[in-house]
């Protein structure tokens, strides 16, 4: 129950640094919850799951929003010079600023209005939430002292989330080269007079 | 034909109507179980435990800070033996035998031998000393301690000339210490110090927290404080001294040597790769609390920086 951050009263010597954790678990939890969505529709053939993905995406960047403000108002005391510094120096810190960076256009354009203005950019602005997970699992590798057991559960979680992404965009880029090919194919084809050609296959 | 369907709502999972009539009561047990399990922590009422000691309170080298509550001083540890969660050494030191308990002295000394744990200590006062611990993780806390100086406990297993450092060694039993069981550290925890450092009045061999005998979870039965060092140093559950010639192997600077150095004195000039070392959080003061300015040599700089006069602080960190 602890480790989930449900421990409800009992947030230990350190309050500041339980709450800080928790929040930045739960955004990576949540960030990844939102990526398991599209997997799961394929997987089920459920469409239903999209109407989380929205509300998903949102909680995550609440969390973030909210890690960051424990860590920069509470820890350090609305000092910018230490938020800079850390930002600039500390390796772990400037990854997790950067997902922040990432993330924030995305909550903003989350909306159906949103959408339709940015059209088919949306969906490309969108894919954000890819390298900005990653970052999250490597902020989250690099912060830990030596016990680097459960911020590659995270990461694993992330790759085998990614698995049939990187899968289906291979398939498509080979069926679009697939396609290329019989295409030209075709024309060559049509230029020594014969009507029909492989390219029905290679589609 | 008869269609055997299980029932939609299966006998075990009606509720006993006793048990529904008595639904207020059963909220009301569970709440009162909610509050017992949360209060002590959030109250602090759990008070000092284990067996009293008889010592004499050495105020001189004591500061006038607020001890730290038994609570946080005793489930707030960092104890990679007993796994990596601050929680987890107050929940699994418990299977650690303390007793009996010796120590086996080595090196470069004319005593050498396995000494039992009582003897190690028995020509010696126990004293009780407030000290400031500051983590090398940025937070800090107050712990009156019970124990006695290093220094006079090493001086009679008499160390030659060759000794010029102190190294030490925590128990290796996987059995005892489950943490083990995974290579997060190199087992066992090895620590090490200067021998002028270790003959330094402020080393103290602690046995004893809050007048009390060491809970596990803080290094029983026998554990080294160095005040002016970050925490990692002060090595627990020593179970090997040895004088030796040579710079000994310590588990941190092992395990990350650009981040953890065999020195490790506390110093606001010089940061950790990963994070900033100027200021630290004084476990207990609130979460509103803000961070506190950390001091060179811990704020023992007058006592001990003399030792290190001429050394850059900055390469030997």
């Amino acid at each position: 129950m602890r480790a989930f951050g449900l421990g409800g009263l009992g947030l230990g010597a350190n309050p500041v640094a339980a709450i800080t954790d928790t929040l930045g678990l739960w955004a990576l939890r949540l960030l990844l919850a939102t990526l398991a969505v599209s997997p799961l529709r394929r997987l089920t053939g459920q469409p239903r799951w999209l109407l989380y993905r929205r509300m998903l995406g949102l909680f995550a960047f609440c969390y973030l929003s909210l890690h960051l403000a424990m860590y920069f108002a509470v820890d350090q005391g609305f000092d910018w010079r230490v938020l800079l510094e850390d930002v600039a120096k500390r390796r772990w810190i400037t990854l997790g600023a950067a997902a922040f960076v990432l993330l924030a256009p995305l909550a903003a354009t989350s909306t159906h209005a949103a959408q339709r203005r940015l059209g088919r950019r949306w969906q490309r602005l969108h894919y954000a939430i890819y390298p900005a997970t990653l970052l999250g699992c490597w902020h989250f590798y690099w912060q830990v002292k030596r016990d680097v057991r459960e911020p590659l559960v995270y990461a694993a979680v992330f790759a085998l989330l990614m698995l049939p992404r990187a899968l289906g965009a291979w398939r498509r880029r080979r069926a679009a080269a697939a396609a290329a090919a019989g295409y030209i194919e075709v024309r060559a084809d049509q230029s020594s007079g014969k009507k029909r050609s492989s390219s029905a296959l290679a589609r | 034909m008869l269609l055997r369907r299980p029932a939609a709502i299966r006998p075990s999972e009606i509720t006993p109507p006793e048990v529904y009539a008595g639904r207020r009561r059963f909220l009301g047990g569970a709440l009162a179980l909610a509050a017992a399990t949360a209060a002590p922590a959030a109250l602090g009422t759990t008070g000092p435990t284990g067996t009293a000691l008889s010592f004499r309170r050495n105020a001189d080298l004591s500061t006038s800070e607020a001890a730290n509550s038994w609570e946080d001083v005793t489930g707030y540890n960092n104890y990679y033996e007993f796994g990596t969660d601050k929680a987890d050494p107050a929940a699994n030191a418990g299977r650690l035998r303390v007793q009996p308990w010796s120590v086996a002295i080595g090196g470069e000394c004319e005593a050498k031998g396995s000494v039992p744990l009582e003897e190690l200590l028995k020509p010696h006062a126990l004293e009780e000393r407030v000290y400031r611990l500051r983590c090398v993780e940025a937070w800090s806390m107050v712990i009156p301690w019970v124990g006695v100086p290093l220094g006079e406990v090493l001086k009679r297993f008499r160390p030659t000339s060759k000794a010029r450092y102190v190294a030490f060694t925590t128990l290796r039993d996987p059995a005892q210490m489950p943490g083990q069981r995974w290579p997060v550290l190199d087992w066992p925890y090895a620590e090490g110090l200067r021998i002028d450092e270790a003959m330094h009045p402020l080393a103290l061999l602690a046995v004893g927290l809050y007048g009390r005998v060491l809970p596990n979870q803080n290094g029983a039965p026998l554990r080294l404080v160095v005040p002016w060092k970050y925490g990692f140093k002060s090595i627990k559950a020593i179970v090997r001294i040895d004088f030796t010639e040579r710079m000994p192997a310590t588990s941190w600077n092992r395990a990350a040597p650009g981040e953890y150095g065999f020195y490790a004195n506390v110093n606001p000039a010089v940061d950790h790769p990963r994070w900033s070392q100027k200021t630290e959080r004084r476990i207990g003061a609130g979460v509103f609390a803000p961070r506190q300015p950390t001091q060179p040599f811990n704020g023992y700089a007058r006592e001990v920086a003399d030792l290190y006069r001429g050394m850059d602080l900055g390469r030997n960190f």
